[in-house]
């Protein structure tokens, strides 16, 4: 909302500059978010009258005018149309500057020859004071305005328009009253209400007026004023105002219901009496029921919609709109006023339900007075009547339920608890009265006061002491001592931060990114399969924006084809976050984390190879994380087909309890085709909280016998695993097998087509002696028989 | 005598050629081994008259001592030389760069929330993290937010059901806390939210850190003092911090904290739009219906919560200069952050 700052201080005397009120409403929670001058800055421009006119004589379009500046004439040339002997207007006399561009150099005013005809000085437009967007002629000043006074004393053009950013709580700051008592508060000055004066009937015709829907309509009033006189304009006084205040000229009626509107918070309606039929009713909408509004647009309404309805048709949608067949027009003789009371809870939301928001929506959701009605009638009645002319008829008001009347009490003790000050009673006193409040009864520890009608805001001991907080100012506060810790914070030694699994990753090359949760489904169905378990949004920003992730992998796999295609073709990639999935009915939100890797295995540099990472590389990323906090021993990995792995190429990764940890693998060539990537991808995701599961560590002796190592060559079938082998060593290999590792795995020319020779690397150490020769070497048979048995496998030769 | 000098001078000149240990060794063999020929002297001594033995004795000795040291001092020359000669060959240019695998790094997301629970921690505060797909009573009306209310207009919900909505803000965890606990709280949610709008200054999804501390007597003036701590601490500077009025319904009174810009000192630019205050968070003290409606005892117990935009901490510590490159993650900006 825009504030016009000499307007208000027509009703308050805020006591200081216009910075300093602008900081003085921004400190009190009206904040500021702009200030702007309300004319072109100027110099030497006067009221100027135009004495005689005689035609150019060499140009059609331009008069040689007299003007006099109240001391001398001046003969000016002048091409408005509308420029005519007795007319007074703005005139800029030789020497007068103009600044029309912010910045620039002003224009100056000098003696000119316009035609062969000398010109000395400019009569001026809106436009060029900076007062319209652009005009048609000069501005016409009124027929008092006194010759020779300076137009910016004249027009109080030393005025600043203020525009207020309101927090949806204070409807109450919607108006030039409103911000007028909050400035009264701050500053401790009286605020001067301008006498509103009854305007007596002069006929008796009244409009028969129903609330049908009376919670949502409180209270209705309406007047019925005939005969006006539309052929005029609203004076400049009204139409600066509104203009300074952000609003436009439409039309004398409309300008005067937007003037209560700006001056007092009352959203007003006029209505074409003769267009209405039988009486009016204020009720909801019926099923399919439509308007046309005034901005022409058809809306059908739904059944929660209030309406202003005559006895044949919805006539307005309450609160937001009128309707257009309806509206007044310039043949409008008769008009019907409507000043109403409808409920926040009646109109919240309902202007943006239908993709609308207009200042009377804007002030009904937030709250307007429920007491202002008949103030507010009676104003516009009067301002009506002094531009259209026109017979008012009795006011006609008709009630609803209206709002219950609250009071509010408030412990002094309150005070200090909430906001570690303390204040006076006295002091807590004048400020809530000049806030409105009415003081019902008091005792020494207590206030309770009657909340006025204008604040929607205030029903607890807590909204008191805000509005105590605000107006003594939030930065007279005191910092506190802050408090110190009562209890340590729990520390949780078998649940691995996710930092340190985030540093090893990043000392891994890793780069972390951070996507959307909600991804393209097309996306999500390619990478992950796509199946109800998804989670769509009903209103995603955008299509490719539609459906939760049910895994990181698919944003993982788009960030990587975006820098892919910003010439990065070597990227370790990981995230962490939630992943979503709908199992039987229930939102399942699991934290995970996953990483892709692509391109070379090692950074290009002048001395490695040019190998590409595989599988082996994320998998070695993995065991490194799943080993961390003393786990990783137990896993399994486990060869599956799962979607988006290459299915000879992906493993499952579980517990030594079967538990799925997650996914490792190379991404399947057909879906990295479909993606656009041109090289080997590797990915992996594990669930988070299981990762973050570990040992708290228990150290053991260390033995201070000497390690037992042997290597064994062994040639079996290719088909048989590592994780096969390693269990038939586990089993056969003693209880003092300590260490064990395949460090070289053969396929080729020295062994046999469809075997390989694996050589595995056994080591033995004893807590309390030294193993002897003769206890290896029969383990060591043990071994090789086992293997021969399972896997037919030979010892290499 | 004749001959000793004769088999020195030999000798001498003998290791002097000598260019590796091998033939040193040799040559001592030769000289001075059992049947070397200084050995073989001193065997001859006996043919000599008996007043000239001793002299010509002493004489071999000294020879022989002579040699010895001879060949020690060319061995070590030689050891020496062969070393210099390793050195020089196993030079190498050490301004080619080292091997490694590349430099991975935290997004800067990431970066921003744990320097803020770092600093939280230090005074106490644990983190609690919550749902993201929220029911609308946790991320509304337990928060005093009804359906009709205007405030929900300033939050455009992402709506994946009726009644279930994508979090707005992190402040459902601390209901989600203050439910299953007792009080005193003191915590900390970070977190995804996501807000149905996209521009220029606007992403549908971006971060917050909510803070919560509920205990016995905690009064405007503590979260006061909080909420500038924790900004002078988390920019590590001394910049003016002033509390504006504002509007939360899930706390009363409520406040809008605006620090001294960081960019400019205060003296106004384009970061902080001529103003020399930027923005930084909302806080306030928790709502008495909040408390209550998670059972929480409003006579013996307050609170205040603070909420604040991590992208923006984030942009004004790191000179961010466009909300989007977060979630674009191209390498290029985040590798910036390493």
């Amino acid at each position: 909302m825009i504030i016009c700052e000499s307007w208000l201080k027509e009703w308050v005397d805020p006591k200081c500059d216009t910075e300093q009120l602008v900081s003085q409403l921004t400190m009190a929670g009206l904040e500021v978010d702009g200030v702007s001058a309300v004319a072109r800055e100027f110099s030497g421009i006067i009221v100027g009258v135009v004495e005689a006119i005689e035609v150019h004589p060499d140009a059609d379009k331009l008069s040689v005018c007299t003007v006099f500046d109240g001391a001398n004439k001046h003969q000016v040339v002048c091409g408005a149309p509308n420029v005519k002997a007795g007319m007074k207007a703005p005139f800029a006399t030789v020497g007068a500057e103009i600044v029309t561009e912010e910045d620039a150099k002003p224009f100056k005013i000098k003696t000119a020859k316009l035609r062969g005809v000398e010109s000395n000085g400019m009569l001026c437009s809106a436009e060029e004071l900076g007062l319209a967007e652009s005009s048609e002629g000069l501005l016409e000043l009124a027929s008092d305005a006194p010759v020779g006074e300076d137009i910016r004393a004249y027009l109080q053009l030393e005025d600043a328009s203020i525009a207020l950013d309101l927090t949806p709580n204070r409807g109450d700051c919607l108006s030039v009253n409103g911000v007028a008592r909050e400035v009264g508060v701050l500053a401790r000055s009286p605020v001067i209400v301008p006498d509103v004066n009854d305007v007596p009937a002069v006929h008796d015709e009244e409009f028969p007026i129903q609330i049908t829907a009376k919670d949502e309509c409180p209270r209705y009033l309406g007047r019925v004023i005939r005969n006006i006189n539309q052929n005029v304009e609203a004076p400049l006084w009204m139409q600066e105002k509104l203009r300074r205040s952000g609003l436009r000229g439409i039309d004398p009626i409309v300008d005067v219901t937007n003037y209560v509107l700006m001056e007092l918070g009352q959203p007003m309606h006029a209505f074409d009496y003769r267009k209405l039929k039988g009486n009016i009713d204020v009720r909801l909408a019926k099923p399919n029921e439509k308007i046309t509004l005034l901005d022409g647009k058809e809306v059908e309404m739904s059944a929660d919609t209030l309406v202003i309805a005559d006895t044949e048709k919805v006539v307005a949608m309450a609160g937001i709109m009128g309707g257009l067949a309806t509206a007044v027009s310039k043949e409008t003789t008769d008009v019907f006023l409507e000043c109403a009371f409808f409920s926040p809870l009646a109109i919240s939301g309902k202007a943006r339900s239908y993709g609308m928001h207009t200042d009377a929506s804007h002030r009904y959701e937030r709250g307007v007075d429920y007491k202002l009605q008949y103030r507010a009638m009676e104003r516009a009645t009067e301002l009506l009547l002094s531009l259209v002319g026109g017979e008012a008829g009795p006011v006609t008001e008709t009630i609803g339920n209206l709002p219950t009347a609250l009071q509010v009490s408030l412990r002094y003790d309150s005070i200090v608890r909430s906001l570690g000050i303390t204040m006076e009673s006295a002091e807590v006193e004048d400020i809530l009265t000049r806030l409105g409040f009415n003081v019902a009864s008091k005792t020494a520890s207590e206030l309770v006061v009657d909340v006025p009608s204008f604040r929607f805001d205030i029903s607890i001991e807590a909204d008191l002491i805000e509005e105590l907080a605000r107006i003594y100012g939030y930065d007279n506060i005191p910092l506190g001592q802050g408090m110190s810790a009562q209890s340590f914070a729990r520390v949780d030694e078998a649940q691995l931060e996710l930092n340190r699994i985030r540093d090893h990753l990043v000392a891994l090359g890793y780069q972390e990114v951070i996507s959307y949760s909600f991804i393209d489904p097309e996306l999500s169905k390619q990478v992950t399969g796509g199946d109800e378990s998804t989670i769509p949004l009903q209103n995603p920003i955008s299509e490719d924006m539609g459906v939760m992730r049910t895994s990181l992998l698919p944003g993982l796999l788009n960030t990587l084809r975006y820098n892919a295609n910003r010439q990065q073709d070597r990227m370790r990639l990981f995230e962490t976050g939630l992943a979503f999935q709908n199992q039987a009915g229930t939102t399942r939100q699991t934290p995970q984390i996953a990483g892709v890797l692509m391109g070379l295995r090692n950074p290009k540099n002048w001395n490695n190879n040019k190998d590409l990472s595989d599988f082996y590389d994320v998998k070695g990323d993995v065991e490194i994380l799943l080993g961390l906090g003393g786990g990783g021993s137990r896993i399994q990995f486990k060869p599956v087909q799962q979607k988006p792995f290459h299915p000879g190429q992906c493993a499952e990764v579980l517990t030594a309890s079967g538990d799925s940890l997650g996914f490792l693998g190379t991404l399947h060539p057909a879906i990295q085709r479909e993606l656009g990537l041109d090289s080997t991808v590797c990915l992996f995701e594990l669930d988070l909280q299981a990762l973050q599961q570990v040992k708290i560590p228990r150290a053991e002796a260390l033995s201070r016998y000497p390690e037992v190592h042997r290597d064994l060559a062994i040639v079996l079938d290719e088909s048989v695993s590592a994780e096969a082998i390693s269990a038939s060593l586990a089993e056969n290999a003693g209880e003092y097998l300590s260490g064990f590792r395949i460090f070289d795995v053969y396929q080729g020319d020295a062994v046999e087509k469809g075997k390989k020779s694996v050589a595995l690397g056994l080591t033995w150490q004893h807590p309390s002696r030294t193993l002897s020769d003769d206890e290896i070497n029969t383990i060591i048979s043990n071994c090789v028989n086992a293997l021969q048995e399972q896997f037919n496998a030979n010892l290499r030769n | 005598m004749g001959d000793t000098d004769t088999l020195l001078a030999e000798a001498m000149q003998a290791i002097g050629l000598a260019d590796d240990e091998r033939a040193l060794d040799n040559l001592r063999v030769q000289y001075l081994g059992k049947k070397g020929s200084f050995t073989e002297l001193l065997k001859s001594l006996g043919k000599l008259p008996a007043e000239e033995r001793p002299a010509a004795g002493e004489g071999i000795n000294k020879a022989k001592k002579a040699l010895q040291s001879a060949i020690e001092e060319r061995k070590a020359e030689l050891v020496h030389a062969a070393l210099d000669a390793q050195l020089d060959a196993e030079r190498i240019d050490v301004t080619l760069p080292g091997r490694r695998q590349s430099k991975g790094g935290l997004h800067p997301i990431t970066i921003t929330i744990e320097r803020i629970k770092k600093i939280f921690a230090a005074a106490g505060y644990e983190v609690a993290e919550g749902p993201e797909i929220e029911d609308e009573y946790h991320n509304f009306e337990a928060l005093n937010i009804p359906s009709h209310h205007p405030a929900r207009a300033m939050h455009d919900t992402f709506y994946v059901s009726p009644g279930t909505v994508l979090r707005t803000h992190t402040s459902p965890v601390q209901v989600h806390v203050m439910e299953n606990g007792e009080p005193p709280f003191r915590m900390i949610c970070p977190g995804r939210v996501y807000r149905c709008d996209s521009d220029l200054t606007h992403t549908p999804m971006f971060h917050q850190v909510e803070g919560l501390l509920v205990d016995e007597a905690v009064s405007m003036a503590d979260l006061k003092g909080t909420v500038v701590n924790f900004l002078q601490t988390y920019f590590e500077a001394d910049m003016p911090v002033r509390f504006r009025p504002s509007y939360f319904p899930f706390t009363e009174p409520s406040a809008e904290v605006d620090m001294g810009c960081v960019h400019c000192g205060g003296e106004g630019c384009r970061i902080c739009s001529y103003t020399g205050w930027l923005e930084v968070m909302g806080c306030g003290m928790v709502h008495p219906r909040v408390l209550e409606m998670s059972g929480i005892d409003t006579e013996k117990y307050s609170g205040f919560a603070f909420g604040m935009g991590v992208e923006r901490l984030a942009m004004l510590r790191y000179d961010v200069s466009d909300l989007r490159l977060y979630f674009e993650n191209d390498v290029r900006f985040l590798r910036q952050f390493n």
